[in-house]
């Protein structure tokens, strides 16, 4: 009896790894469930809301959450208490990388549950709307949302990032751009300019090269390899192919491997290849790479890195970010995106940057549609930006706020005033993030040591395995 | 399992049994007939078809499929017949992962958990009982100290900044798990898995006749000697089945991912860790679905081989 006992063990070890995806499948309904009446429990006098995000205090945005728990919550519950209402709302914080809290919500959609209120990367919208695990804002909480007044203030473009085939899936939080970030005091040490703008390609190498004979300095960070994730592609392939007149679909079409994913190709191939390399290729492919770098730059160890207004006021931003560098704003510099020659950029452009943003989506799943909308709105008003300013600044979606909030803060207003009028965002595909792996893969192939032309035809037909014979390929 | 007879359906009588008692092998020891057999393993066959058939038979099904986590095929999933299977079993980064996932069995379960297990397991035997439990609670503690803990100790110890492994050598930079992915998890797992096999070595040890080490020490057998001669022979049983439930789990082990995350570019990917990137981080579910059953047979595969092995040890 004992081997039989030992038998059974093994089976059940054996099957384990199948219960795990059968358990995920078995919930066959998941997708376009939900749904139901905008009106129901619109009366309830108790009500109970979630509001997730990937923030955390403490952690990786880290006053989004202090704002959420510190200040939504208390306002909004003492506000619906007047009209006699009992609201409990609850923040679920997350800090971990965006792929594992996409995956994460994604389960929970699929599963019918999760927060009614969920904080997604606009750029997850098509598929969550594909698969049916979000709804429209007019489908979810009724026709009164198009009567909400802060649509006015928010800008037609901004507000594409939470919309999919024309229609508002969810509030955006705000947008970004991509800026080259230096170290002045490297820089001044290396006999580069404080106020450093590069108009080409060879210009940051040339920069990089000077940098070079620092000891212990690496000198630019760009972006590569599966391990970042969309980091990769959006601080450094996606505004790279910018500045070579190409964009990652255009018109109806994704990029194949063509010359301007070629030369963006070469690129990385001109910095992580060679004897003397001139940025770390072990960085691109650490677990924890992105953050490897971040304190990289903090530490005055690295010269130049591409990054979004993310780095400034929540990274390195002294106070409050999760590698504060108490010399910012003396030390860091930064400097547009240049194309790889004048003129060469999209729409000719002499410089380029990608844009994404962030937004709110309403869980179709809710038990309290109305109050969840109204809690959303309050978390969009003017009242609500302002108290999140009051921690640091931020570009936020409303042309309202950004009139007064920005003012003191260069950095924001230089993303504001000079790289979002020349930016570029992301295709709001289902297709994309696949689209992107695809990249990230061709960027790490390039660092261990293929050559740009190769690399790019693989991408080519892992691009035609994605997109399949019903999606079209420019060359 | 032996409890549904084959033959001899008659319920037999009191005395009948009494006059049966010396045939061990019969298939109906208990008496209790057919009908109140099956009625007796009922709830477990109900549990086994809900836990582990069913979920086998769904996995199937899913691995033919064109399933995603995210858009369309979210929502209407297509049939798309054997093409995971396929493609998976022409897939250089599957058969990558599957290499590195019997290497990773064979130095880390095979090799280093057996016999560092029974190494201790030996040299401790004749230790003082209060030397021995403390060792014994050290080599506990690395086993059930929770995942995660374990993960951030040894991205503490393998740090290429500040590591505590480059303190101690002096290799100030260097990047364990980048430069050295699989050692580092072949080691790791190794230092987490020992304690099952030293246990359950000990308690073998311990069931060894004590007339028979007598014996060899009598005839001036020497170590070796009495390793191949008197204890080998008599804990043959317990070798295989440690070396079957540890060779199982660690196929099947996750734990490395929190550490490496199958990384850098796929170098650590054991087959746990690259279903989990297929199946949920790519979203790609039908895919993932067919790559847990290819792993689901060898896993058959393997503990076919043990068991009949477990079985040639039956004079």
């Amino acid at each position: 009896m004992r081997r039989t006992n030992r038998l059974g063990g093994a089976a059940a070890g054996l099957l384990a790894s199948a219960l795990v995806l059968a358990a995920c499948g078995s919930d066959d309904d998941g997708g376009g469930g939900g749904g139901g009446d905008p009106s129901r429990n619109a009366d309830a006098t108790e009500v109970t809301l979630t509001i997730t995000s990937n923030a955390i205090k403490g952690g990786k945005n880290t006053e989004e959450a202090t704002w959420i728990t510190d200040w939504v919550i208390p306002e909004f519950t003492a506000m619906k208490k007047e009209q006699g209402v009992d609201v409990t709302v609850e923040f679920e914080a997350n800090g971990v990388d965006d792929e594992e809290y996409k995956t994460k919500i994604a389960l929970d959609l699929q599963s019918d549950s999760g927060a009614d209120i969920i904080g997604i990367d606009g750029i997850w919208t098509g598929e969550f709307a594909e698969a049916g695990y979000i709804e429209p804002l007019t489908e979810v909480a009724g026709e009164g949302v198009d009567d909400w007044d802060g649509w006015e203030q928010i800008p037609e473009a901004v507000q594409q990032a939470m919309s999919f085939e024309d229609q508002k899936y969810g509030i955006p939080l705000g947008t970004d751009g991509r800026v080259i970030y230096f170290n002045k005091e490297l820089f001044a040490q290396a006999g580069l300019p404080a106020d450093w703008q590069p108009t080409s390609w060879q210009e940051i190498l040339d920069a990089a090269r000077q940098l070079q004979q620092l000891d212990g300095v690496t000198p630019l960070q760009i972006n590569a390899g599966t391990a970042m994730g969309e980091a990769t592609t959006m601080q450094g392939f996606l505004p790279l192919l910018a500045g070579t007149g190409e964009l990652v679909w255009n018109d109806g079409e994704w990029t194949g491997g063509s010359e301007g994913v070629t030369e963006t190709l070469g690129f990385y191939a001109d910095v992580y290849g060679g004897d003397q390399p001139l940025g770390d290729p072990l960085i691109q492919q650490e677990a924890q790479g992105r953050d490897t770098s971040f304190q990289m730059f903090a530490n005055g160890e690295l010269g130049m890195l591409i990054e979004s207004d993310y780095l400034w006021r929540s990274v390195i931003n002294p106070d409050g970010g999760i590698a504060p560098m108490q010399n910012r704003d003396e030390a860091v510099g930064w400097a547009k995106i240049p194309a790889r020659e004048p003129g060469a950029g999209i729409n000719g452009q002499d410089f380029v940057s990608m844009s994404g943003g962030t937004g709110r989506v309403l869980n179709p799943n809710t038990e309290y549609p109305q109050q969840a909308w109204e809690l959303l709105r309050f978390m969009n008003s003017p009242e609500a930006f302002e108290a999140m300013l009051a921690g640091s600044a931020r570009i936020t979606p409303r042309d309202d706020v950004n009139a007064t909030a920005l003012a003191d803060d260069p950095m924001l207003t230089f993303v504001a005033e000079e790289v979002l009028p020349i930016t570029a965002y992301r295709p709001s595909l289902a297709a994309y993030p696949q689209v992107s792996v695809a990249l990230q893969e061709a960027t790490a192939s390039v660092v261990s040591g293929t050559s740009p032309d190769e690399a790019a035809s693989t991408y080519q037909s892992e691009l035609e395995g994605i997109i399949g014979d019903d999606g079209a390929i420019a060359d | 399992m032996t409890a549904p007879s084959q033959t001899d359906p008659a319920p037999p009588g009191p005395s009948e049994r009494s006059r049966r008692r010396p045939r061990i092998d019969d298939t109906d020891a208990a008496g209790l007939g057919r009908g109140r057999a099956a009625a007796f393993v009922a709830p477990a066959l109900l549990l086994i078809s809900i836990f582990l058939i069913f979920p086998a038979l769904w996995t199937l099904y899913l691995g033919l499929t064109n399933w995603r986590l995210t858009g369309l095929a979210a929502v209407e999933p297509e049939f798309v017949g054997l093409d995971n299977y396929l493609d998976a079993l022409t897939d250089p980064s599957f058969h990558n992962s599957l290499l590195l996932t019997l290497l990773f069995v064979f130095f880390s379960a095979v090799v280093g958990q057996s016999v560092l297990g029974f190494s201790l397991a030996w040299t401790t035997r004749r230790l003082r009982p209060s030397i021995r439990s403390l060792l014994e609670t050290v080599v506990l503690l690395a086993w059930i100290i929770p995942a995660s803990v374990i993960a951030f100790l040894w991205i503490a110890l393998l740090s290429r900044h500040d590591g505590t492994l480059n303190a101690l050598l002096g290799t100030e930079g260097t990047a364990w798990l980048l430069e050295y992915p699989m050692q580092s998890i072949i080691i790791f797992n190794i230092w987490n898995g020992t304690a099952f096999s030293m246990l359950l070595f000990s308690s073998a040890l311990a069931s060894v006749p004590p007339s028979q080490f007598e014996t060899a020490r009598m005839s001036g057998a020497g170590t070796l000697a009495t390793l191949r001669d008197v204890v080998f022979p008599n804990i043959r049983g317990h070798i295989l089945t440690n070396t079957l439930l540890i060779t199982l789990w660690t196929f099947n082990v996750f734990t490395p991912y929190l550490i490496t995350r199958g990384g850098p570019e796929g170098r650590s990917e054991i087959l746990g860790v690259y279903i989990y990137r297929v199946a949920l981080n790519e979203g790609a579910l039908g895919r993932g679905a067919a790559l847990s059953l290819i792993m689901i047979l060898i896993n058959l595969v393997i503990a076919s081989v043990y068991l009949r092995l477990l079985r040639e040890r039956k004079p």
